[in-house]
């Protein structure tokens, strides 16, 4: 069997997911997409310093349905990936490496996650709208 | 089959010893307080005009914390892409460019956004 035709580990049509491999690779997912986040903290930063025209420019993007999806996709990605460095840095110091508590870590995550995000949504929409 | 000296020392091919996942942490403990900052602040700042935005950035401690945001941001991102890139592009030539262009482009944006706040900063004055 030539090495291409091997199957890769883990078989992807026949593996079970769980929460644990789902939220490791969500933690790089959301990295990626932070990163191309940057890109608008940086052209926020450049417009501002550049003046009103160009300031204008990037809250117009921002209002937009395209800017407030991209936004809300970053606010998600930015407290999981906050939230699951943070249980990242536990285990690194040799804590809650047992399989029980890294599951309830793995739920805490996820529910910090969502409770951070609509709170941000909530408190920031109310500011837009009055 | 290692020399004495060299366990010791730990250092393998590389010729690096532990760096680049020390300073990922490093810079990701400074990251949690700084993000919960900035979040705060962006949401603060929702609804306002530029006025307001260099008010704000013209104070000195937002404007110090967005310049330690900045370089801990991209210095974690720099490290973390590159992981990313070593884990899934196996041709050597792609890796390395790829690895290059991230180096660049952080250290680009890092400078870019830096020199936005500072200019905001001292205008505002």
């Amino acid at each position: 069997m030539r090495s291409a035709d091997r199957p890769l580990s883990p078989h992807l049509q026949i593996y079970r997911w769980q929460l644990t491999s789902v939220l490791s690779i969500l933690h790089r997912a959301a990295g990626i997409a932070l990163s191309a986040g940057t890109i608008l903290l940086v052209w926020w930063l450049v417009a501002a310093a550049s003046g009103p025209e160009a300031y204008d420019e990037v809250e117009d993007f921002l209002g937009s349905w395209l800017g407030l999806m991209l936004l809300f996709g970053w606010t998600v990605s930015l407290f999981y990936h906050l939230c699951n460095g943070i249980r990242h840095l536990v285990w690194d110091t040799g804590h809650a490496l047992d399989l029980k508590s890294v599951y309830t870590g793995g739920w805490v995550v996820v529910g910090a996650t969502g409770l951070l995000t609509f709170v941000a949504w909530v408190v920031g929409i109310s500011r837009w709208v009055s | 089959m290692r020399s004495p000296l060299g366990r010791a020392i730990g250092l393998g091919s590389a010729k690096e010893g532990v760096e680049h996942w020390w300073i990922q942490r490093v810079t990701a403990i400074a990251l949690v307080p700084l993000i919960l900052w900035f979040v705060i602040a962006v949401i603060g700042l929702v609804g306002t005009d530029l006025e307001t935005m260099h008010n704000w950035v013209g104070r000195p401690l937002p404007a110090i914390l967005l310049v330690l945001l900045l370089i801990a941001t991209f210095y974690h991102m720099s490290l973390g892409l590159q992981v990313v890139v070593e884990d899934y592009v196996h041709t050597e030539f792609a890796k390395l460019a790829l690895v290059i262009v991230i180096r660049l482009f952080c250290f680009a944006f890092t400078v870019a956004g830096i020199f936005a706040v500072l200019m905001i900063a001292v205008g505002s004055s």
